[in-house]
């Protein structure tokens, strides 16, 4: 099993795509070392635009390069892209620009760094903006083909990536479908309704994984499924889940207001389905620590979902 | 046919019908911004009859010039340039903020075909501009771009970025132009926050800067003939003096007129004064 962090799928992905499509241009701003864009600059300078610490200049410049019939692929911190979210509003989703919005190092998995530098209210902003597509995915082969469908789409999308380490989680084989939620682990044995059904987004993805497995070994019938598509949001996949489960638990590295969880309890509530959602995710800011130590703190740990899988619903 | 009307086809004459019209659609709407259109129409036919390359027919061609509003509240005014020029019937501009009117309240490039930006948010068609003219220069093609700013919008920080940006990528086939009117929603610019001395300032971004006198045509036609003739890698900006409420006494220079609508009374008043060319 290997392990890579989704930042750096995306910029072995965004070099090759940049082979074959002259129009792709990136925009960094003086990040490209975190980011994973300094391959395409060197590949490509002509077509790359260092910006500086300017994001609000490098979303509009991103629209008129996309007017201009561009492609533009612009990246940052999740958390200084979210930053100019008005700015977004208007040159890339009120405008419909195809601009390719790649926000990296999300949420509290970005560690030491600390509050200032984590992304943790991104997808709730990006979700109420019209003609946004958001995408997380979960690992490196996922990653390759979400930034490809990303690339070939005619739109603004902004694209979630990792700081850390991704292990895979999907099989070579894997095809990776636009707006569906996938199904990564089914218990061995089924009951009429399974205990949990976890959806996971993003970094937490390999937890939900190992949660299960760790109640399937207690006895517990859990299954997990992963959402790379969080806009638009897969609404009746969760809906099927939602029909022979007790309980969903909600599993994001993001503020659990108005991101995965508040967009699963959205999909229950309005087909009036009577299932309990349990959101695991932040309510508050991060701190510094290893990605590892605040997984844990923060609740999104293996050992925590678990619990949430199990313990009762007030 | 894309078009550059080379002919001089009195463009005080057109001016005076655009001023009128303002007022009139303005007036229907029973809101908006003629302050800041009334400042910027002269610069605009000039633009529009003496430079841009365009094609009302083909709003899309590919070699056109673009053009940016990013002080998009004075909407006005490039409305009744484009229904001048063909890109949709004069009676429309009556439809000015009305219900499933592509005139929006601020200009919509989706709702109505030639407009290059949607613009309104202060502070964001400069960076659009870069991204042109960098894609031009790019793609080694001809064409211009042009921006319009307010110069209220000038306290936007965004504008900065985008002025520190431009040279760096040496995008001499930029050219901005600020209506420096004076006025903006809650005072005298140089009282709300003032941006002087703004032509050092855009010097010292190391932009080519010219300043003008914003109502006469032939002042403004001579700056952008040699902006447009740059090739010096430098972005060319010019600053246009300008009076806010030009050719109605009772707006000019009055900061109630930024987004007010001129009742019937008024709007009568002041179309007489157009007409009579005082």
């Amino acid at each position: 099993m290997t392990a890579k962090a989704t930042r750096e799928s995306f910029g072995e992905t965004l070099l090759e795509a940049a082979e074959n499509n002259p129009d792709i241009v990136v925009l960094d701003a003086d990040l490209s070392k975190s980011t994973m864009t300094q391959p395409f600059l060197k590949k490509f300078p002509q077509r790359h635009f260092e910006m500086g610490i300017a994001e609000q200049n490098m979303v509009g410049m991103a629209a008129g390069l996309a007017l201009s019939g561009k492609v533009p692929v612009l990246t940052s911190f999740a958390c200084f892209l979210i930053g100019r979210v008005e700015t977004i509003r208007v040159s890339a989703a009120y405008n419909q620009t195809n601009i390719k919005l790649v926000g990296t190092h999300a949420g509290i998995g970005i560690g030491e760094d600390g509050t200032s530098q984590m992304g943790l209210e991104d997808v709730a902003a990006m979700r109420a903006l019209p003609h946004m597509t958001i995408l997380q995915p979960a690992d490196h082969i996922e990653t390759q083909q979400a930034v490809r469908w990303m690339l070939a789409h005619q739109g603004p999308v902004y694209l979630r990536l990792t700081r850390q380490k991704m292990p895979d989680v999907h099989g070579p084989g894997y095809q990776w479908r636009h707006g569906k939620i996938d199904v990564l682990f089914e218990p061995s044995k089924k009951p009429a309704k399974v205990q949990a059904t976890i959806i996971a987004s993003g970094g937490p993805v390999p937890y939900a994984l190992e949660a299960a497995k760790l109640l399937e070994s207690k006895g517990f019938a859990v299954r997990v499924a992963n959402a790379s598509t969080l806009l638009p949001f897969d609404a009746d996949g969760v809906a099927r889940m939602a029909a022979d489960s007790q309980r969903i638990v909600a599993v994001e590295d993001h503020n659990i207001h108005g991101g995965l969880g508040s967009a699963v309890c959205e999909a229950i509530a309005e087909r009036g389905l009577a299932v309990p959602v349990v959101r695991m995710g932040l309510s508050s800011f991060g701190e510094s620590a290893s990605a590892e130590q605040l997984y844990e703190r923060y609740g999104l740990s293996a050992p925590s979902i678990a619990e949430a899988c199990l313990k009762n619903i007030a | 046919m894309p078009t550059t009307t080379k002919t001089d086809a009195s463009l005080k004459q057109l001016a005076k019908s655009m001023r009128l019209e303002i007022i009139r659609m303005i007036e229907a709407a029973g809101s908006g911004h003629p302050g800041g259109s009334l400042s910027v129409i002269d610069i605009l036919i000039v633009l529009y009859w003496k430079f841009l390359k365009h094609d009302p027919k083909n709003p899309n061609w590919a070699q056109r010039d673009r053009f940016i509003l990013s002080k998009g509240h004075a909407c006005p005014a490039l409305y009744a340039v484009m229904a001048h020029r063909g890109y949709f019937p004069k009676e429309d501009l009556l439809g000015l903020r009305k219900l499933s009117s592509p005139l929006q309240g601020h200009p919509d490039r989706l709702r109505l075909p030639g407009v290059e930006f949607s613009t309104g948010s202060l502070g964001q068609g400069l960076s659009v501009g870069l991204g042109m003219a960098a894609a031009a220069k790019l793609d080694k093609k001809t064409w211009k771009t042009v921006v319009v700013l307010g110069d209220g919008e000038l306290q936007e920080g965004q504008c900065w970025e985008a002025f520190m940006a431009a040279p760096k990528f040496m995008l001499d086939n930029l050219i901005a132009i600020v209506d420096y009117n004076g006025g903006q929603i809650d005072g005298q610019v140089k009282d709300v926050m003032d941006i002087d001395p703004l032509v050092d300032k855009l010097k010292a971004f190391n932009w080519d800067v010219q300043r003008v006198d914003g109502h006469n045509m032939d002042a403004v036609e001579k700056a952008l003939d040699k902006a447009w003739a740059a090739k010096n890698s430098r972005p060319q900006v010019i600053v246009a003096d300008t009076i806010k409420g030009k050719g109605v006494s009772f707006m000019e220079h009055n900061i109630a007129w930024h987004g007010n609508a001129p009742k019937k009374e008024d709007a009568d008043k002041a179309c007489l004064e157009i007409q009579n060319d005082r």
